[in-house]
């Protein structure tokens, strides 16, 4: 693990990582079941019940089951990653999470031969989530990596920030970071994971094809049809921020190229 | 409703232009002062766009508001109409200088992406409206004043699209603009014949 932090701290060697602030990063969130507004989630979050909390892990695995949040953490050993967080909307934070690797998780559930994707799912809970209230998109909110994104050492399920354990509207208690891709890919609040052979239907994909691919690797060069994608804003600039360029892969290519190799990122995307 | 246009026709019009243009420096304080949240680029470009569909809805409420329900503010209507004006050139100003900076990421814009094709057709359709808001030009243009201010339906209708199709996933809020401006031309569109009728005024 030590390696491959120091891998993920190579990845920002080009520009230092200065974490935002942590009003920043708890207060300017998208988590639409509880609002679509930047400050509902943390405006409404709170009443979400996160204890007790299991994940279901089901689908190709050998071990399937409720794994309770316990239990997962006393398996898993927690470490520090700082990671540029790039939203599809084009604005962007450095989010110093606290987590482990999806893939160890995955280990522990041992992934059966065959298994090519894993789904995800957040919690649905509308007696506390008032945004699934509306139809806003098909709940429950789901994910899904392929096999070798979810195993990439880069890939945490993250458990807090800053040190302190996840507050609910960051995605509590236990919530999918993918570093490369659009935010959206990464998964909060997650209460099942599934392994499969099937790409699986993806929420944002699901609302809108066009828009939203089941890849969604943040990439300078595709341009979403709405806005254009090749830079950002960084959050915490204030009324006068300037504009920053994206980077392709949001700054981990070295990491994750190869795992696109020979793929049409224009039409993957 | 003869106390309320009593005390509409006591409140000088001036007073309107001054209470309805104070947000606008409002909120820019607020966006300089933490007031609206980390993010204020987008934050004041919403507020400023929200306030012109507002304004937008209010102008065009005031025909059916005075022929259905006998509230007459129709001494306010040019002062909603050129506040609307006012906060979408704020918008504009906002999306041009403060968020997108990038000259040539502008013109890309506004050429392939729908929805600010259409705000800014929408923005397109409201200057000769502005320009010719003074009593002259009404005086001078006559009939045809009227026709050419009918193109606010129009304005209204992209303004209102441009906020749908903007927004991200299904959601309420812009759709509810969109349903009153489509409801305040309907009512015009249904004739005001047999509206006046079934509201019992003025038959």
């Amino acid at each position: 693990a030590q390696a491959e932090l120091a891998l993920a701290e190579q990845a920002g060697a080009d520009q230092a990582l200065e974490p935002n602030t942590w009003e920043e990063v708890t207060s300017y969130c998208n988590f639409y079941e509880f609002g679509t507004g930047k400050g509902d989630p943390s405006e409404y979050a709170g009443r979400m019940t996160t204890d007790p909390w299991s994940v279901a892990i089901d689908g190709m695995v050998d071990k399937p089951g409720e794994y309770s949040f316990e239990q997962i953490l006393g398996e898993m050993t927690l470490e520090e990653r700082i990671y540029r967080f790039r939203c599809v909307e084009a604005w962007s934070m450095v989010v110093p999470w606290q987590g482990f690797e999806l893939a160890d998780l995955l280990t522990l559930a041992g992934v059966q031969e065959g298994a090519k994707y894993v789904a995800f799912e957040t919690l649905y809970r509308p007696s506390e989530m008032p945004g699934t209230a509306y139809k806003v998109l098909d709940w429950p909110y789901r994910e899904g990596l392929r096999l070798d994104e979810a195993m990439h050492p880069l890939t945490i399920m993250a458990t807090g920030v800053f040190g302190q354990p996840l507050p609910n509207q960051n995605g509590a208690p236990l919530r999918l970071v993918v570093p490369w891709k659009y935010g959206f890919k990464s998964i909060k609040s997650v209460v099942r994971i599934t392994l499969t052979d099937q790409e699986p239907p993806t929420s944002w994909n699901m609302a809108n094809p066009r828009e939203y691919g089941f890849y969604s690797n943040v990439n300078p060069d595709v341009s979403h049809p709405r806005w254009s994608q090749a830079s950002e804003r960084r959050i915490g600039g204030g009324l006068f921020a300037r504009r920053q360029p994206t980077l392709m892969f949001n700054g981990y290519e070295a990491e994750v190229a190869a795992l696109y190799e020979g793929m049409d990122l224009s039409e993957y995307f | 409703m003869a106390f309320a246009n009593q005390l509409i026709r006591r409140l000088p019009v001036w007073a309107v232009y001054l209470l309805g243009a104070l947000p606008a420096p409002w909120l820019f304080y607020l966006g300089l002062t933490g007031g609206l949240g980390v993010e204020p680029i987008k934050a004041l470009e919403h507020e400023y766009g929200k306030l012109a569909l507002q304004l937008l809805i209010l102008t065009l409420a005031i025909s059916p508001l005075r022929r259905l329900l006998g509230l007459n503010l129709l001494k306010f209507r040019r002062a909603a109409g050129l506040l609307c004006f006012f906060y979408v050139l704020c918008h504009l100003l906002v999306w041009l200088v403060l968020d997108v900076q990038i000259v040539s990421q502008i013109l890309t814009d506004i050429a392939k992406r729908p929805y600010i094709t259409i705000g800014m057709g929408a923005f397109v359709l409201m200057l000769p409206l502005a320009l010719t808001s003074s009593n002259l030009a009404v005086r001078k243009l006559g009939r045809a004043w009227s026709r050419l201010h009918r193109l606010t339906y129009a304005a209204a209708v992209l303004g209102a699209a441009h906020y749908v199709m903007l927004s991200k996933g299904f959601q309420i809020e812009p759709l509810i603009y969109l349903g009153l401006v489509l409801f305040l031309l309907a009512l015009r569109l249904a004739g005001s014949r047999w509206l006046r009728q079934a509201a019992g005024v003025g038959v």
